[in-house]
């Protein structure tokens, strides 16, 4: 089964949120999101009260699904990086270990550049939130969920 | 492919609704879409082309309530249905939890369902899944055209496997719920099995 669970704990959410926050400082940016590559919202920073974040991060893993397509086709293993140019928002996206999209939303009060050079960094320390998430969860150190989950349990959630 | 977040403690998963061209997977998504609270949904948003076909996915999230206190939250998606989007089909099935073929009634669709239905697992097979492990249920749609082939044959030649299969007329809303409650109560169980 190709079924790779991602699991978030609470201790590595909070890494991802301050890498997140000071890549929005750093950056000069509008928005950070960091999501999952199949669409889910992991973790924001900045402006995103008025953001459709679910939205968002469908679109997005949807776009980065597509440009991995066109990859496949060119034979590049994938585009690590995507920029569209808007009136008032810019958007950056980048491919973090395979796995995570890192979104960046900036306007006029950033660049193009700043961006590019504070993502790398902001990406290596989610690398290494990732690997640390990855080894916990295979290490299986904290109590499943499903562990107290029964079948009644999933019954009563589909009853009118 | 689920996430599970102990952090804001959620349950999260990824359905596709896979069928032909025109069998009513977009229709499934709009009429949960109408019929659901506004507090229970996100926006649902459709990358058709000017004529309302499927170009890339229909998206819906959707929230189904709590287990332990755990919020189970389901994105929907659609795949575009005709032949010649094969490539964008199969990147919507990547880190799908559980499938819904649609199958058209109709008796001229019939080669139609065959073919897509092959085609979804050819895809699947691609991808390392395999459909027969996945949650997976059947749904015949459009049971109300007098054109409909008969429920035995649709069963024979579609469903081998025996699945769970509702019948549906997807525009009325007939089978939309029941199928999807069957399709996330399969992957909540097979997400318990794993964990």
């Amino acid at each position: 089964m190709a079924n790779q669970q991602l699991v978030m704990y609470e201790e590595e959410l909070q890494q991802m949120i301050a890498v997140c926050e000071q890549l929005y400082r750093d950056a000069n940016g509008k928005a950070v999101l960091v999501i999952d590559k199949n669409g889910q919202a992991i973790a924001q920073s900045g402006e995103v009260e008025h953001l459709d974040v679910t939205s968002l991060s469908s679109l997005t893993a949807g776009n980065v699904a597509a440009t991995g397509g066109i990859a496949s086709l060119l034979a590049e293993k994938e585009f690590a990086g995507q920029f569209h140019e808007g009136e008032r928002t810019n958007v950056h996206i980048s491919i973090v270990a395979q796995r995570l999209i890192l979104l960046v939303l900036f306007d006029e009060r950033s660049s193009l550049g700043l961006v590019r050079l504070r993502v790398r960094k902001a990406a290596i320390e989610l690398t290494a939130i990732l690997d640390r998430l990855t080894k916990k969860t295979e290490a299986g150190s904290q109590p499943s969920i499903f562990a107290e989950i029964t079948d009644d349990d999933i019954d009563n959630l589909f009853n009118d | 492919m689920s996430f599970i977040n102990y952090s804001s403690r959620e349950i999260n998963c990824k359905i596709v609704y896979y069928g032909p061209g025109l069998c009513g997977k977009t229709t499934n998504l709009q009429y949960i879409y109408n019929k659901t609270n506004p507090e229970a949904k996100g926006k649902m948003i459709s990358l058709a082309t000017e004529t309302e076909r499927t170009l890339f996915f229909d998206f819906l999230p959707l929230s189904l309530g709590e287990i332990r206190g755990f919020r189970t939250r389901f994105h929907l998606y659609t795949v575009p249905g005709q032949v010649f989007y094969d490539a964008s089909r199969k990147l919507i099935l990547k880190g799908v939890d559980g499938v819904v073929f649609v199958a058209d009634s109709q008796i001229e669709r019939m080669e139609a369902n065959i073919e897509s239905l092959d085609n979804l697992r050819t895809n699947l097979g691609e991808q390392g899944y395999d459909l027969d492990k996945l949650p997976y249920v059947v749904q015949l749609n459009k049971r109300d055209l007098p054109n409909s082939a008969p429920l035995t044959e649709l069963q024979e030649v579609l469903n081998p496997t025996n699945v769970t299969t509702f019948e549906a007329v997807a525009v009325k809303g007939v089978g939309v719920f029941d199928t999807l409650k069957a399709v996330a109560k399969l992957v909540l169980t097979e997400l318990r099995k794993g964990g």
